[in-house]
């Protein structure tokens, strides 16, 4: 393998990481806050790759882009409404079950409505351009996938780090009740994170569909999949962990297939997930337990 | 100032509140004594809103608090300093203080000099992670936490709890000082002795109802109150 193909294979690998990273964000995010494993964050992803195009068919993509953004939030927002709010005080197990419904729920209202047939994902012109530097040659959003996966991470972590309702999030991810005596909203909050991690999903779903072209019910499941895993990888509750884990799944997914074993790309995300929970099953950042005897 | 009335509240399927009444007149040092399981952490959580009384009538200012989320009643002037201090172990000390004045927009930065001049050793201080602090500097940041709110009534769940008595005598000195400053206090407290000395009034709490009540010298008076919380015996 000469050093351009290797280059052009890990241009790959970084990208296909980005798109992970974001949606892997969404998941440890949801669960910093609420303790739930959001199992319809892969389908809400999915549903934004719908919702795009729908939206281009008869808009041009820079609204399309925002409509669909907005359209996702939205979505993520009313799916935490419905399905996980009332259960609030329920165990854990139950909100569990309950997103295990909704994603179903979605992958078949996605079959009903828009049938189980591949649909083809519009292109966004400029994404598509063919780049060169160097030897290297891509698509721009190749090049502009990683890119804004690190400028989305430092926004969330200044976010989170420096501002009033970031100060909340760590303050409920922590105890509800404290949260509360400080006259933090915590309903409001969980909104915004599902707001947020919607967001991502959107953002990653965009990036992700232009490189493979089609969207069907079932293609938010496995992706979803694998960037839960990335984010039990990098210690699920910690951003940092879950960009990192996003990085690796898609640079070793990438390897794999450069090295001729496509048959096994999928397999190496549970592998990888295998070996973390027996050697380090808090993950690479994960929260310590500080059980106090 | 805060006015309770026939305070019933089931809690885990027991009635740990059995209809209590009392008043915290303003600017007063008010104690509830008791022992464990008497009802006192219950009644200050459901004066919080974080725990539904099942009847009864909380007000505030004549304002019912029953039925209000806990925000909204924090945001009427109210603060808990919750038992077991809870301040959030990964902020520092400086966030941990600032997140107390999270319903506030105006500047904090006297207030935040304030409190630091209550508690000296949070200043020195105040770039640690209050996770890795002792018992008595996390209390005092609990307190400094809830002060920041510029509470008219701070309502405290047993700030004696675990901590070395030299360091309990600070924090009851600090209480008075607090409410030399003009906040009413609510306390809670297993150290009767202590909380009896520095109380205006008292109230004793028995498996839910209120059995004896007075100022705190005729409370430490009542051989009732000395034989069941105060060690002595009578003789």
């Amino acid at each position: 393998m000469s050093f351009t193909t290797f280059l052009q294979q890990c241009l790959t690998g970084i990208s296909l990481g980005g798109a992970y990273a974001l949606i892997a964000i969404g998941y440890t995010l949801v669960y910093g806050i609420l303790r739930l494993i959001n199992f319809a964050h892969g389908d809400i992803f999915m549903m934004a790759g719908y919702f795009m195009i729908f939206a281009m068919a008869s808009l041009p993509w820079y609204i399309a882009i925002v409509v669909v953004l907005i359209v996702t939030v939205l979505l993520g927002i009313s799916i935490e409404h419905v399905a996980y709010r009332p259960l609030r005080n329920a165990p854990r197990m139950s909100v569990m079950i309950s997103a295990i419904g909704v994603s179903y729920l979605l992958q078949n209202l996605a079959t009903y409505l828009f049938t189980a047939l591949p649909k083809g994902y519009p292109e966004i012109p400029f994404l598509k351009k063919i780049f060169q530097i160097g030897g290297l040659s891509a698509s721009f959003v190749t090049f502009l996938t990683p890119v804004i996966t690190l400028i989305v991470v430092y926004a969330l972590i200044t976010l989170i780090h420096k501002t009033k309702i970031g100060m909340a999030m760590r303050a409920v991810s922590k105890d509800y009740d404290t949260a509360a005596l400080m006259g933090i909203k915590i309903n409001r909050v969980i909104t915004f994170t599902f707001a947020v991690g919607s967001l991502l999903a959107a953002i990653g779903s965009i990036l992700y569909f232009t490189d493979r072209m089609t969207v069907f019910p079932f293609s938010g499941s496995l992706p979803g999949l694998k960037c839960f895993v990335a984010a039990v990888f990098g210690g699920i509750g910690s951003i940092p962990g879950a960009v990192i884990g996003g990085f690796i799944l898609g640079l070793g997914e990438t390897a794999l297939v450069a090295m001729g074993y496509s048959t096994f790309s999928d397999a190496f995300t549970f592998v990888l997930l295998i070996v973390i929970l027996l050697i380090k099953p808090t993950g690479l950042f994960g929260e310590k337990t500080t059980d106090k005897v | 100032m805060l006015k309770i009335n026939d305070l019933r509240v089931n809690y885990g399927g027991i009635e740990a509140v059995k209809g209590i009444t009392f008043e915290v007149p303003e600017k007063n040092i008010v104690t509830l004594i008791g022992a464990n399981g008497a009802g006192k952490s219950t009644t200050l959580r459901s004066i919080a809103g974080l725990v539904k009384p099942s009847s009864g009538s909380i007000t505030f200012e004549g304002q019912e608090l029953v039925g209000m989320d806990t925000p909204d009643i924090i945001s009427k002037g109210i603060a808990l300093v919750p038992e077991g201090r809870h301040v959030f172990p990964d902020m520092t000390v400086l966030e941990n203080i600032k997140i107390g004045a999270y319903l506030r927009k105006d500047s904090l930065e006297d207030d935040i000099n304030w409190v630091y001049s209550l508690f000296p050793r949070l200043r020195e201080r105040s770039w640690q992670l209050s996770g890795t602090m002792s018992g008595g500097e996390q209390q005092m940041l609990a307190v400094a936490r809830a002060l920041m709110s510029h509470p008219k009534l701070i309502m405290m769940d047993e700030p004696s709890l675990g901590l070395a008595p030299l360091i309990v005598k600070d924090i009851f000195s600090i209480i008075k000082e607090i409410n030399k400053q003009g906040v009413t206090v609510l306390l809670i407290e297993q150290n009767a002795n202590m909380a009896l000395h520095t109380a205006d009034m008292g109230y004793v709490l028995e498996t839910g109802t209120i059995t004896l009540s007075g100022t705190g010298k005729e409370l430490l008076a009542d051989e009732s109150v000395k034989a069941a919380y105060l060690g002595k015996k009578n003789k």
